[in-house]
């Protein structure tokens, strides 16, 4: 396992979980034993992480990522001893923030359901390469960070389009469209990960399946009416 | 595995020797000792460290270093209870009873079939040149030391110190060359190959280490003649503060007060000057082994003038005597990579004269019937070691086991003295059996040491070996926390903890074995793919080795001599023939590549062959031989005068006696043509030795005749030094140019006296003016290019090329023949220029490598790879992108495009996991379920109740 193996969402879960401090060690850039290099990723990774701290009220400085060999065992301990004087000057979670923990859960909940889209949407940058740690700060600003959580699209099924032909319930990674065979198909909001895969396997003659950014996504019609008529031929 | 044990004698002939052994005491029972320490911390004896250059102290009984193997510790004479029967304390604090005084120097006899002497080298004694101030002045120490200074393990944990006031210093002194590269007693004339390139190391480790340090390199040639060491020199010399200055140098005073010292240099502009610095680091040359003299005698082999082995012109590890290999740094200075190179190559030619015998002495070991517990409850089992006193000590391990009975589904606690010996790995399985356990934590140390002994345990107990877990209370806990004992032991029930959690969720995993098609396929036919197939052949494996011209040779066809002055083209017949006459190398000329699939230890390559037809080859290893070729330049006339030629069209006009040579006086050659420049950012490493090869046989034939080499750093390095210093006496005539100062050698055809001559422009540094250089041949030393096919052989066989175009090996030291795909091997120029020894090195090693693989019968791949779960798939392919072994491939299916993972080729990095968007595909013992539990017993208060809510 490399470090790349490390997930946005363990990250978000453990401070989900009430910790005050999260501390990533992996691998020297460019040192890697192996041909892969992952932790470009995890650099990344956390590198957007911070921002998404940041965007969400959270001190980026709560997560840190270390690059290390096996034999730096003084660097290492040395390093973790700094970032825990450092969270204790912090203090709790949410503290110094001026977050109770009940906002803190809200937000973080919201971008944990949020991953897959954000997995998505920086699948591009999430796998650069970049040496210079001076260009690392640029690789995410906030704007970008504010601009990807804040136009995040949802997916509609339009109940007047629908066609009640299964397909992309068939689809759906996450079991989030309920419908059936003449039954006008809905997306559960709370469960779509917003992969869009439903838009891409929605057949063009129907065209049900909208991508809405910005906008409030409608609320399901009535369970009486999605008995979809089909004109009898 | 025999160590602390010296060789006595040696008889018999290759394939039957017996070899005496002399194990010297330990007086440690090395059954016994578990390496935990204790005994070196209690020992009130203290010794200079040799393994820390004797900079600090270490215990009568030690273990050498901290990465020895084995992990043993031994009493060195220093011992009181040795000297005067008193003391005897270790004896006392070792709870595993490790120590006997009562051992006694023993004999063994071992019967061999060959003898790899792989002695190595000893640093040049610095103290031997006076003018250095080594041992006399506190602040001058050699490379090796401050290779020691550097180090974690080392005298200062790491931190850069003087010995003299233990302040960093900031303003530090490299000389090169200490040792090497001169013929004055006691110094070597041989360049030590190797400290150019580690100066340039510890200059950048200082720089990490000290940002505002100041280095400065005191050095003669630059010898970046590895490959990727010219960008490792440009990267050095760029770092901010680092100067490299060319220049003969004296230790000239020591500072009483400071300690600082003064080190006399001369300028350009400001003539002979004297510095000041806070310390100065010699950089050492590579020795014989102290006692080669002795080692030859033992075992008859010979040593040449300097005192390192002497070994067959063409395979550097064949000594005089049949069986009797040499691998390393005993053959003469080399890196890593080189004696990497040498030992497998060693071992090759081993495996080549025991063929017969291979696997003769392996047994096979048979483990119980798995049982299915997939659908059981959960059974947890939790062993607490206290690793003698290591852990035990510091954490209250029976308090962690009590802790531990607490947590749901733990059914056994038992603590143990030391985990990991053979009686308590014997525990464990009996416990798992006894009490029915289907999930095991160990909590003792990390798992890269024991975590296959643990596996063990539970293959023996009919278990499967995925449901062990380790919890590593010492690295991650005693061992920083031993000032604080309640934290410590507080935070190992955490650790504990999350391991139970991460085991509930554990899964087995089956190691999928394929067999593996015993045949080979070499790529290339010139010296390194014949050798490769040769060395296959002889080892017992059938090979395929094609090549794309129309005959076998290569590059060595136009080669007529080495620089030692061994006929290449005897050997190059005597190789081909050779080929030819083994049954088991099938030769395809005339044939190229068209296709290649499968994967290690089961290949289809297809080719065509000269007849234009297409013959499908299946095979289980590959060698890559491919090659690379001489740069044609546009520079300085070449293609336009017919007195301009490259250094391989020199070497057939000198040895084919050509007129133009008979009838020439002059001659001109200009070094680093096409490389060292932006277009190619390395060094063709061959090219300094070829033109002193050259000239020297020019003054063999025209001795009045005028022989110029301009150059940048003269890179004969090793032995080869000799033959620089020996065309320097015979009058050839060497001027730097520089380059980087912007003086680039200019040439210019002109009419003398009824003929066309070449007037060579050059600006002498030295001289500090231009010269105007008269010459009948302009030579040119030109760049080792690779072949244009280099991407279409990559692609076929997934394999990944450098920056420079030539092929990537898997890890420049630790595997530099291997590629990240397994089963593909790399020899030869392919990989970068060099000599045919080494190439043949390489190729032997290749070869070597692929036995490996060939000798069993099938592959296997661990149970922890990456596995699909088509449902959830969206075919978005982020994880294929994202996977450096092509393991993940997208396939049709009627609800879309899916990925699939091929279980052979996945190496469990597990990166497609983080970037899979729905979960889909998972690192297997590594699931984002497993790991999430974890976390979410990571943080006691919460935790209990969740884990009491999900039970």
């Amino acid at each position: 396992m490399c470090t790349g193996r490390i997930d946005l969402g363990f990250i978000a879960r453990s401070f989900y979980n009430g910790a005050d401090g999260v501390y990533i060690a992996g691998c020297r850039l460019n040192e890697c034993s192996y041909i892969t290099h992952g932790n470009y990723y995890a650099l990344n990774m956390t590198l957007l992480f911070k921002r998404i701290m940041e965007y969400i009220g959270l001190n980026p400085k709560r997560l840190q990522l270390e690059f290390m060999t096996s034999s730096d065992a003084q660097y290492f301990s040395g390093s973790v001893n700094d970032f825990v004087e450092k969270i204790r000057k912090l203090g709790p979670l949410g503290d110094k923030e001026g977050l109770s923990d009940e906002e803190i859960k809200e937000r973080l909940y919201k971008i944990i359901t949020l991953i897959p889209y954000i997995k998505i949407a920086e699948r591009e940058r999430l796998r650069l390469r970049i040496n210079n740690p001076e260009e690392w700060e640029k690789i995410y600003t906030l704007e970008h960070v504010k601009n990807l959580i804040e136009n995040t699209p949802s997916y509609w099924i339009d109940p007047e389009k629908c066609s009640a032909c299964t397909l992309c319930a068939q689809r759906c990674p996450v079991d989030a469209i309920d419908g059936g065979k003449n039954k006008i198909h809905i997306i559960d909001q709370e469960k779509c990960i917003k992969c869009g895969n439903c838009l891409l396997v929605c057949p063009t003659k129907f065209s049900a399946v909208q991508k809405l950014t910005g906008k409030p996504v409608p609320p399901p019609i009535p369970e009486e009416k999605r008995i979809k008529v089909r004109p009898s031929s | 595995m025999f160590s602390y044990t010296e060789i006595d004698a040696i008889e018999g002939t290759a394939g039957d020797f017996t070899v005496r052994l002399l194990k010297k005491p330990r007086y440690v029972i090395q059954e016994r000792c578990t390496g935990c320490g204790v005994c070196q911390e209690y020992c009130p004896v203290k010794i200079p460290d040799a393994f820390n250059q004797e900079i600090s102290k270490n215990k009568a009984i030690h273990i050498y270093f901290a990465q020895a193997i084995p992990l043993v510790a031994y009493i060195s004479k220093e011992c009181l209870y040795l000297k005067e029967k008193k003391c005897g304390i270790c004896e006392n604090v070792c709870e595993n009873r490790a120590i006997d005084f009562t051992q006694k120097e023993e004999k063994a006899e071992i019967k061999v079939g060959a003898v790899i002497l792989s002695s190595g080298f000893t640093p040049f004694p610095a103290e031997l040149l006076s003018e250095y101030g080594y041992g006399k002045y506190k602040n001058v120490i050699t490379s090796m030391d401050y290779e020691r200074i550097l180090s974690s393990t080392g005298p200062y944990e790491g931190e850069i110190k003087r010995t003299s006031d233990l302040k960093h210093p900031k303003k530090i002194a490299w000389i090169q060359c200490v040792g090497s590269r001169s013929v004055k007693e006691p110094s070597k004339s041989y360049c030590s190959s190797v400290c150019c390139t580690y100066t340039q190391k510890q200059v950048i480790l200082t720089k990490d280490h000290i940002h505002e340090a100041e280095c400065t390199v005191f050095h003669n040639d630059i010898r970046a003649f590895g490959k990727d060491f010219e960008r490792f020199y440009q990267r050095t010399a760029g770092l901010s503060d680092v100067r490299f200055i060319r220049s003969y140098v004296t230790v000239s005073r020591e500072d009483k007060e400071t300690g600082n010292i003064f080190i006399r240099y001369s300028t350009p502009d400001r003539g002979v000057i004297e510095e000041e610095f806070e310390m100065v680091v010699l950089s050492v040359g590579l020795n014989p082994p102290k006692d080669s003299e002795n080692i030859a005698k033992k075992f008859g082999i010979e040593i040449n003038h300097h005192g390192f082995g002497k070994t067959d012109a063409f395979i550097l590890v064949e000594t005089n005597k049949k069986g009797i290999f040499i691998s390393g740094a005993f053959i003469e200075p080399m890196d890593i990579p080189q004696a990497v190179f040498t030992a497998s190559s060693a071992s090759a030619r081993s495996g080549e004269l025991l063929m017969k015998r291979r696997g003769k002495l392996s047994t096979k070991r048979v483990y119980p019937l798995e049982k299915d517990v997939s659908k059981e409850e959960p059974r947890v089992g939790v062993f607490v070691c206290a690793c003698g006193a290591n852990i035990g000590r510091v954490v209250n391990i029976k308090e962690v086991a009590d802790y531990a009975k607490t947590l749901p589904y733990v059914v056994y606690t038992q603590t143990q003295l030391f985990s990991c010996s053979t009686d308590s790995a014997k525990q464990i399985t009996d416990a798992i059996k006894e009490h029915n356990l289907n999930r095991v934590i160990v909590a003792a140390c990390t798992p890269r040491t024991h975590e296959p002994t643990f596996r063990d345990s539970l293959r023996e107990a009919g278990l499967n070996q995925y449901y062990v877990d380790m919890a590593n209370i010492r690295e991650h806990c005693s061992w920083v926390h031993s000032k604080d004992k309640d934290s410590a032991t507080k935070k190992a029930k955490d650790l504990v903890r999350k391991s139970v959690a991460r085991s509930l969720k554990l899964q087995a995993l089956e190691e999928i074995s394929l067999p593996v098609d015993k045949r080979a396929l070499v790529v290339g036919g010139g010296v390194s793919g014949m050798n490769s197939a040769l060395s296959l052949a002889k080892q017992g494996f059938e090979v395929y080795l094609i090549e794309r011209e129309r005959e076998l040779g290569g590059n060595a066809r136009f080669i007529y001599k080495t620089l030692e002055g061994f006929d290449v083209q005897e050997y190059l017949k005597n190789l081909v023939s050779e080929v030819y006459k083994n049954p088991l190398v099938h030769i395809r000329l005339s044939s190229e590549i068209v296709e290649a699939t499968g994967y290690v230890g089961n290949f289809l390559t297809k080719i065509r062959t000269d007849k234009g037809k297409i013959e499908e080859i299946k095979h289980g290893a590959v060698i890559i031989a491919t090659g690379a070729r001489e740069y044609k330049p546009k520079e300085y006339l070449y293609g336009v005068s017919g007195n301009v030629v490259t250094n391989r069209e020199l070497e057939r006009l000198l040895y084919e006696r050509d007129d133009k040579i008979l009838n020439s006086e002059n001659l001109v050659m200009i070094q680093c043509v096409g490389c060292r420049n932006e277009e190619r950012n390395y060094c063709s490493r061959i090219c300094c030795s070829h033109s002193v090869k050259n000239a020297i046989e020019f003054k063999k034939i025209n001795p009045k005749g005028d022989v110029y080499i301009l150059f940048r750093d003269m890179r004969t390095y090793g032995l080869k030094e000799d033959y620089y210093r020996l065309a320097s006496e015979m009058g050839v005539r060497f001027i730097r140019f520089e380059r980087e100062n912007g003086n680039i050698p200019e040439a210019e055809e002109v009419s003398e006296a009824g003929k066309k001559v070449i007037k060579v422009r050059v600006f002498d540094p030295v001289l500090q003016k231009r010269l105007e250089l008269s010459a009948d041949i302009l030579a040119l030393a030109t760049a080792v290019i690779p072949n244009e096919d280099v991407y279409d052989i990559a692609g076929f066989f997934k394999v990944s090329t450098s920056i420079d175009g030539f092929f990537k090996e898997a890890h420049v030291k630790l595997r530099p023949v291997d590629f990240g795909t397994d089963g593909v091997y790399l020899s030869g120029i392919a990989h970068y220029p060099k000599f045919i020894n080494e190439s043949v090195s390489q190729a032997l090693a290749s070869a070597s490598r692929a036995v490996t693989l060939l000798s069993s019968d099938t592959v296997s791949a661990s149970g922890s790879i990456c596995e699909v779960e088509e449902k959830k798939c969206i075919g978005c392919g982020a994880c294929a992108e994202v996977c450096s072994y092509c393991a993940i491939e997208l396939y049709k299916t009627n609800r879309g495009m899916k990925a699939k993972v091929n279980p052979v080729l996945c190496k469990g990095d597990g990166l497609c996991n983080a970037v899979c968007p729905t979960y889909a595909i998972q690192l297997k013992h590594f699931t984002d379920e497993q790991l999430v539990s974890e976390i979410d017993s990571a943080l006691p208060e919460r935790v209990i109740e969740k884990i009491k809510k999900a039970g």
